[in-house]
């Protein structure tokens, strides 16, 4: 059995990327159909091998499985290899993004229609399901890196898909420029393993851990590091590029000059969990350097509550949606920094389902108001979109965690997590994660009722025109809203509270604040009487109140707000000025740097001092010389004869 | 008695003249070739000298052999000065500075 599931491995990993080669190189051959029909049924063969391979594993309950595949070369007896490592949390990642993948992949077929690009487009997803898959199947640093490049490059292909849009290609260029900031981190951190552990295999280096956990390092002369400590926050770096953690967020509300479906696939449900997933799977690490992880919770609680305000006053569908992704990304890292990596990568799979739902969602209001993203421009889509209505509802409400649906058993699982975790910085992340609470239910409510309920906003040839896209689109959406109710319910005894990932990931008895939770667990229906007693539930509620006060009974209160609190509104809309202070002091600083460079490094010493001041001292010296040369004869004469005088003078004396 | 010394002291006062006379004209490449010869003529007062004191004929024998060379040299001398002469209408020698650098 395990053989034919190491064989089935290979299939999920190639099917995509073979259906992307074909939709890529051959895509005028096979025409628009041709390329989502093999597209999807790539992904679908992924899909349906993912479930089986985590039947296997969860329900049958098999031993993880640490295949290698191929051996790229052994250096110094080193080994770079391809590999798969199998445990209950791959196979849980692998079913998530599989399944979102296949939900994107059916709906770009409604979304992008009549976009020249379709085969393109369907190429480059498919690619980005083999290379996500690549990440959380690695058994190595070396092929997790891979993938980890792989998506940010697909990444930078699809935010710049409409590359004649300005606008895009400057996203595409920031996504990519910021990612390269938190892979050099990465980079290192990666190399700080292999320097340390000798092998980048991620058994061997787990198993080595605890040898190592003393072990210093004097990164600046006369300064003691704890190599492991080293190692956790370089790693880190890297997810913050990834998964957008202050301060490298800013690229992920940008991203969404992207079409919405990868908003949905990259930007939202899989490639940023990828910083979460990795160091989730690091907790061997992790888990051995408490600054690490308060490092890691104090970032997170930042960008949960903080990004949550600029949520707040967006006025972009897509973007209220996208900083609302950076929020709930804060709460995961939140999770992890608090050792409750298991309630972070069970809010990774609920956000998976209800943010891929809520951006199709917002896609599918795009289509329906033939391209606007203004919400002051929307209102009242209720009557004319009602399936986009509903599943955006449910969806609003697991995010906003109510009671019941999916987000609830997450989100409340992280929040006490925080709320029992005794690390430095605890007590700040539970205050951000309890506002954010608050403020998650606000922005969600004000867009959801700016869009669906209030006013008609839009003008009336938009009015005129508003029917619900066609099935390929709301087939997903449907499809997607049914695991953003359930998918809480049924996984929170086992995933949260349970020992569903076994030995995949390591908490240390005395971080084990989940394992402090679960004494008072008992049932997911006690968990929602339980959730209406506290703070959270509260909070989300008045949330939603807020939102419907502001923006329904009271519609003319948000601007009278505005108007007192220009000053807070100014830092806000500037998104506290991280653009501006970026493009000012790293942009401008990089440009400045590289201008000196240029013009003395480059133009002033190379160029002028060592290439031309070696031409002009030879020429200035020869032009010295040549005065000997006179041309009479006897001047020569008499340089030869004095010369014959010096020699036998000298032969002479001797 | 003559001695060795007082006929190599007349030879290097020939060749110091012959030097002279190529350092301190400006004006005539025949007198410069007419130098040149008087420095082949110093060095076969030694030679002659030094044969006769050593007793050793092959110091004659080389100025036989130079006399010749420097008969044939000063005929393609003179040749080369006339063709000189006919392209460039001078033989002042502060006008001959072609090799000028």
């Amino acid at each position: 059995m395990t053989e034919t599931i190491q064989k089935i491995n290979i299939v999920i990993v190639l099917a995509p990327l073979l259906a992307a080669i074909i939709a890529g190189l051959f895509g005028r051959k096979i025409g628009r159909a041709g390329a989502h029909w093999v597209t999807n049924i790539g992904v679908a063969i992924s899909f349906v091998l993912s479930l089986v391979v985590y039947n296997h594993l969860v329900s049958n309950g098999a031993e993880a499985i640490n295949q290698s595949v191929y051996t790229w070369l052994i250096s110094d007896g080193i080994r770079f290899e391809i590999g798969f490592l199998i445990d209950n949390l791959t196979a849980m990642m692998m079913v998530v993004v599989t399944f979102v993948s296949l939900m994107v992949h059916i709906y770009t077929i409604g979304y992008m229609k009549d976009d020249p690009g379709y085969q393109r487009f369907f190429s480059y997803i498919s690619l980005f399901t083999f290379s996500m898959l690549m990440l959380v199947m690695a058994n190595n640093f070396l092929q997790l890196f891979f993938g980890w490049e792989a998506v940010g490059l697909v990444s930078y292909l699809l935010i710049g898909f409409w590359y004649k849009k300005e606008t895009a290609i400057y996203a595409n260029l920031k996504a990519f420029l910021v990612n390269r900031v938190g892979d050099f981190g990465f980079l290192l951190g990666i190399a700080a393993v292999l320097m340390y552990f000798n092998t980048l295999d991620y058994a061997a280096v787990f198993s080595n851990v605890e040898m190592h956990k003393d072990l210093t390092a004097s990164l600046i002369p006369g300064t003691e590091w704890n190599v492991i400590t080293v190692i956790c926050i370089l790693l880190f770096i890297g997810a913050m590029g990834k998964s957008a953690q202050v301060p490298l967020h800013v690229w992920l509300p940008d991203s969404m000059e992207g079409p919405t479906p990868i908003s949905a696939l990259i930007h939202a449900a899989t490639m940023v969990t990828a910083g979460i997933y990795m160091v989730a799977r690091m907790s061997p690490l992790y888990e051995y350097s408490e600054t690490a992880l308060s490092f890691v919770l104090v970032i997170g609680a930042i960008t949960a509550l903080f990004m949550g305000f600029l949520g707040l006053i967006q006025n972009d569908i897509k973007r209220v949606v996208a900083y609302s992704t950076l929020s709930q990304l804060g709460y995961m890292t939140v999770a992890l920094g608090a050792s409750a990596y298991a309630a972070g990568i069970f809010h990774l799979m609920t956000h998976a389902f209800f943010k891929a739902l809520l951006f199709l969602a917002a896609g599918s209001v795009i289509i329906a108001m033939h391209h606007e993203q203004d919400i002051r421009k929307m209102g009242g889509l209720k009557k004319y979109l009602p399936i986009t209505w509903i599943t955006s509802l449910i969806g609003s409400l697991a995010l906003i965690g109510a009671p019941g649906f999916a987000g609830f058993y997450s989100k409340d699982s992280i929040i006490e997590a925080v709320g029992l975790s005794n690390l430095p910085g605890s007590g700040f992340a539970y205050a951000c994660v309890l506002m954010g609470v608050f403020v998650t239910a606000l922005y969600s409510f004000r867009m959801y009722f700016l869009v669906f309920h209030g006013k008609e906003r839009m003008d009336e040839h938009t009015r005129s025109h508003l029917h619900e896209p066609s099935k390929v689109v709301t087939v997903p959406l449907i499809l997607l809203a049914i695991p953003s109710v359930l998918a809480g319910a049924v996984m929170v005894g086992d995933m949260s509270f349970g020992n569903y990932f076994g030995e995949a990931i390591f908490v240390l008895p005395q971080h084990d604040v989940l394992a402090e939770l679960a004494k008072d667990f008992d049932g997911w229906f006690s968990m929602i009487i339980h959730g209406m007693t506290m703070p959270p539930f509260w909070l989300a509620l008045g949330g939603v109140l807020t939102a419907w006060f502001l923006y329904l009974v009271k519609p003319e209160l948000p601007g009278k707000i505005k108007a007192n609190f220009n000053w807070l509104y100014t830092l806000l809309d500037n998104k506290y000025y991280a653009d501006i202070f970026n493009d000012w002091f790293f942009a401008g600083g990089t440009r400045g740097i590289g201008r000196n460079l240029w013009q003395f490094g480059d133009v002033k010493i190379i160029d002028g001092f060592m290439v031309n001041g070696t031409a002009r001292t030879i020429g200035w010296f020869s032009s010295m010389i040549r005065h000997v040369q006179s041309g009479y004869l006897y001047h020569y004469a008499f340089a030869m004869i004095f010369g014959l005088l010096l020699l036998f003078g000298l032969f002479v004396l001797d | 008695m003559i001695a060795l010394a007082d006929y190599l002291t007349v030879g290097a006062i020939l060749f110091c003249l012959s030097m002279a006379g190529v350092f301190i004209n400006r004006k005539n490449v025949i007198i410069l070739l007419m130098c040149v010869e008087l420095m082949l003529l110093a060095v076969n007062m030694n030679f002659i000298a030094f044969s006769h004191f050593l007793g050793d004929i092959s110091g004659q024998v080389f100025v036989f052999f130079i006399l010749t060379v420097a008969a044939a040299e000063a005929a393609i001398g003179l040749a080369i000065l006339v063709v000189l002469f006919r392209n460039k209408r001078t033989i002042n020698v502060d006008d001959l500075d072609t090799l000028k650098g």
